[in-house]
């Protein structure tokens, strides 16, 4: 832990204000070496997807109330604008999203949408560009890739345009990649194959990537390490390792018991009770602890501190009292203090 | 060892997506036309003989007699059953003779032709306004989607589409004309009242263009805008802008690939609208005077000018035809999922 993380973000929260305010992000820590792999895994609304559009700053400006501090590289990203944030977007960091159907731009070929992100960044010539494109879309497993060069978006399947996508986010080679649910759209066998395709273009660029998912099973396929989010904060993170063998909160252990592996036919599936918080006021008790089958009066009276029963883990849960806080500096627990 | 046959079938599929796919799908558009300008001539020149009204009593003496109107039928092709006038009047029309007009006995093609020219000249000059205008107002509506300005577009827009373009072409005339006295009132040029006065490119006939055209584009004006509004604003709310931010365009950037995107739908509405304004307002050309293409239709709809009403109607509707093939063409020019799905 002594060298700099690639991505810092400290105490992040959210807030959308409209027609009913949303707390989205409610004091969100997480850290990212480089070169590592972290899956992001929570349900609908836990602001698993806020926090990457947080990251590439894309939440309407009017709506969205961001508060909390994001450093990437050592760059307080909360401060870029104009030229410096349109070359952070797309050359530091870039995204995969979660339907390439809609993603792409329509009317534009493939070939001329990556070299557009290339000449963006690169400040190379058209030619040069689409010699970048080429090589992509080869390095992404396309098969004859000249030809797909000149295909619009509704000419490729699904699993080629996310192929497609992929490579124009790695156009240029950016440090961390984020990825929003980026198989989720497709079907099983493709997934699998994208997965494989993204471990290995990791390993080959040497990036960081933030995958996130509401499918424990992709999640622990993929990831180095795993941070569960409920109701816009992190519950709990570890070792991918740790997290199967060890699931400390009590969400982590539901959402495991709830998929599907080894579960007898005709037995009731182990769904966790209860539906997720609305998020309409911030939470300042354990939002988990309605639905949670080991709840104690103290959960219902502050926030859980954040735990760490063993070296690089976090648990925020009242049933971890007697192991060490948390001391990597991801104590922020603010309702405490 | 790769087969001949294998190697072969491949090289065929890539010498039919290189014959140029635009030329293809123009061919097939031309051909669909023939169809559709058979049903149309026949629908023409039945509606003239649905409509009640004989077309003869006009020019016919009062007193004449039973073989003098028989004779006088017999003369116009009246007398025949409705295929064979059909079949005589297609087979002429092809030949470009559309007949003579039963009221002036000129020959109608070239009255056609010459209403057919003023109402173009009116429709490009209402086009020239009302395009931009409703370009512009709809993209801006669309780009700042539930602000003070759309609102305001928005009011001005339905305003536009709702107001009848007649009262509003009086009300011009009275402000304009009588009260300021800046712009004629009739016609399309000195010397022309209703008459097919020859056009010149001068001040003197240019100014007749003016308050009609302003008024015939107020509802283009209208349609464009509220169209475009919808479409920049759905647009924009697509993933795929989202995802132009992230790949690190700047606003100017995101802007052009929104255009593109827009194109196609913006510029059949545009090519629908430019079809209505080619068919000439009957009212608005009424309204001033205009001796175009509607102000034709309705002389001869009141003299029961048969031959004049059905080569006017197949002339605008064929006119019509063509808009269509422009647009679709251009359409399928711009829009990467036209020609090839």
């Amino acid at each position: 832990m002594s060298e700099a993380p690639l991505l810092e973000i400290e105490n992040l929260h959210v807030r959308f204000n409209g027609e009913r305010t949303v707390h989205a992000i409610n004091g969100l820590n997480l850290r990212l070496q480089e070169g590592e792999m972290l899956g992001l895994l929570g349900e609908s609304g836990s602001g698993k997807s806020v926090t990457l559009k947080t990251l590439l700053r894309l939440l309407p400006p009017k709506r969205a109330e961001i508060d909390g501090t994001i450093r990437v590289n050592g760059t307080d990203i909360m401060t870029l604008s104009g030229a410096r944030l349109s070359a952070y977007r797309g050359g530091d960091v870039s995204m995969v999203f979660q339907e390439p159907a809609l993603a792409l731009d329509p009317v534009y070929t493939i070939g001329d949408q990556i070299a557009e992100t290339v000449m963006r960044h690169k400040s190379v010539g058209r030619a040069e560009a689409r010699e970048v494109a080429l090589d992509m879309l080869t390095r992404v497993r396309i098969p004859s890739p000249e030809r797909r060069l000149k295909n619009y978006p509704h000419e490729m399947s699904g699993g080629m345009r996310q192929r497609a996508m992929i490579a124009l986010a790695l156009a240029c080679r950016p440090k961390l990649l984020l990825a929003d649910e980026p198989t989720t759209a497709l079907d099983a066998t493709v997934q699998i194959q994208i997965l494989l395709l993204l471990r290995e273009l990791q390993r080959e660029f040497g990036m960081s990537i933030i995958f996130v998912t509401h499918d424990i099973g992709v999640a622990v396929e993929i990831s180095d390490r795993v941070a569960v989010m409920y109701a816009g904060n992190v519950v709990e993170s570890g070792s991918t390792r740790d997290i199967i063998k060890d699931a400390r909160h009590p969400y982590t252990r539901g959402l495991l018991a709830a998929n599907l592996h080894g579960v007898d036919r005709g037995t009731r599936l182990d769904a966790i009770a209860g539906s997720p918080p609305s998020l309409e006021t911030k939470p300042d008790v354990c939002s988990f602890a309605p639905r949670c089958t080991e709840a104690q009066p103290q959960c219902l009276r502050a926030l859980p501190p954040f735990f760490a029963p063993s070296p690089g883990r976090q648990v925020a849960c009242n049933l971890e009292e007697g192991h060490s806080p948390a001391s990597n500096g991801l104590t922020a627990a603010p309702a405490i203090a | 060892m790769p087969l001949p046959g294998r190697a072969a079938a491949p090289g065929i599929i890539t010498v039919e997506k290189n014959a140029e796919p635009m030329l293809i799908y123009l061919l097939r558009r031309l051909l669909y036309i023939v169809p559709v300008a058979i049903g149309v001539s026949i629908i023409c020149f039945l509606l003239v003989h649905i409509a009640p009204g004989d077309p003869l009593t006009s020019i016919m003496a009062v007193d004449a007699t039973q073989e003098e109107q028989a004779a006088m039928r017999a003369a116009y092709g009246l007398d025949k059953p409705l295929p064979v006038q059909y079949g005589i009047w297609i087979g002429k029309a092809v030949t470009g003779d559309l007949g003579e007009s039963i009221a002036t006995g000129r020959p109608v093609v070239g009255e056609v032709f010459n209403a057919v020219r003023n109402s173009l000249l009116l429709a490009v000059a209402a086009s020239f306004v009302a395009f931009p205008v409703g370009l512009i107002l709809g993209f801006l509506a669309g780009y700042f989607r539930d602000t003070v300005v759309d609102k305001a577009i928005t009011a001005v827009a339905i305003t536009g589409v709702s107001l009848p373009n007649y009262w509003l072409g009086i009300v011009l005339v009275i402000v304009f004309s009588v009260t300021l006295g800046w712009l004629p009132a009739m016609g399309a040029g000195p010397g022309s009242s209703g008459g097919s006065a020859d056009w010149a490119w001068d001040w003197a006939h240019i100014r007749h263009l003016v308050l009609p055209a302003i008024t015939l584009s107020v509802v283009p004006i209208g349609i464009v805008a509220r169209t475009v509004r919808a479409l920049v604003g759905e647009i924009f709310s697509m993933d795929f802008v989202q995802a132009l931010y992230a790949k690190g365009l700047n606003q100017g950037a995101v802007l052009r690939h929104v255009v593109r995107n827009a194109a196609p739908t913006a510029l059949s509405v545009m090519g629908i609208q430019l079809g209505y304004l080619l068919g000439g307002s009957i009212l608005i050309e009424t309204v001033f005077n205009w001796p175009g293409s509607g102000f034709l239709l309705s002389n001869a709809i009141f003299q029961r000018d048969l031959p004049l009403l059905q080569g006017t109607i197949l002339v605008l509707a064929l006119f019509f035809i063509f808009a269509n093939l422009i647009v679709d063409v251009a359409q399928a020019a711009i829009d990467p999922r036209i020609k090839r799905s």
